[in-house]
């Protein structure tokens, strides 16, 4: 079966995710993140989705079940680059992506990322787990 | 000049995005803007979906239309012959699913429709029109 590449920068995952995402390529991109956080022990995820020219309410949720299996491992998820049309569209849908973190493009992404991922280091001397996943 | 209708069918995913790529490919051939077409192809994702997870897979068309003296617009039509939908009203519901999905397919395709119709009989299947004018 077809995959998307998981590229591994640093402690972060990074998906470019492609033109035609059909479903069952986006169910298995969350399958295979999962794992990858776990075995990598990834601290963050960022997904451009710059290429995508539609978002439906499958993609969407599938992008929100992402961040939030992400998040109960412990990593945090940005999703970047998102077309206007696609955030146009997504809005009159009905949908509004609650739960997931997002940037105008990878370079503020990962800046994102950084921000999030340091001030959760910086809380976890003292802070409780809650706290930390609140914060930022 | 108008195109000659389309049909496609919808047996699997990667034909869901075989009929967002020719529903965008109408669309543009339209002049439709890029949030029109994004709008259509992201409501023909959503009843391509449904055909083929509630309705066992079913066909689509796709068809030019136009209202004098100069409108046009974009007829897409979805068909399967599944289990159909006991309460089409109840269906249009957001939030209300009675499968895997978030409940937004329907409501959310005739949202991003100016005209849709909905045929559905219990036992025979369900035919969902939506028309988007330029």
């Amino acid at each position: 079966m077809e995959r998307m590449p998981i590229l591994k920068l640093g402690d972060c995952l990074l998906v470019t995710v492609q033109v035609d995402m059909h479903d069952q390529l986006a169910l298995a991109l969350q399958d295979d993140l999962t794992q990858r956080i776990v075995a990598t022990k990834a601290r963050g995820v960022l997904i451009d989705i710059s290429a995508l020219d539609m978002v439906d309410s499958f993609i969407g949720r599938t992008l929100g079940n992402i961040a939030s299996m992400a998040r109960i491992l412990d990593a945090q998820t940005v999703v970047v680059g998102m077309q206007p049309a696609v955030a146009i569209t997504l809005v009159e849908l009905g949908l509004s992506l609650p739960g997931v973190r997002t940037a105008l493009d990878v370079d503020s992404g990962v800046a994102l990322l950084r921000e999030m991922l340091g001030h959760a280091e910086r809380r976890s001397g003292g802070a409780t787990e809650t706290d930390r996943h609140h914060g930022g | 000049m108008a195109a000659e209708p389309q049909t496609l069918p919808i047996r699997s995913s990667e034909d869901v995005v075989k009929v967002r790529q020719a529903v965008r490919r109408r669309a543009m051939d339209l002049g439709f803007s890029l949030v029109e077409q994004t709008k259509i192809v992201t409501a023909a994702s959503e009843l391509a979906r449904n055909a083929l997870a509630y309705g066992g897979g079913g066909e689509t068309r796709i068809e030019t239309v136009w209202q004098p003296p100069a409108r046009r617009g974009l007829r897409l039509t979805f068909e399967d012959h599944g289990p159909g939908i006991a309460d089409v009203q109840l269906a249009l519901r957001d939030g209300y699913t009675t499968g895997p999905g978030l409940g937004l397919g329907l409501g959310g395709a005739r949202k991003l429709s100016h005209e849709f119709d909905i045929w559905s009989e219990p036992g025979l299947g369900t035919r969902v029109t939506i028309t988007r004018w330029k």
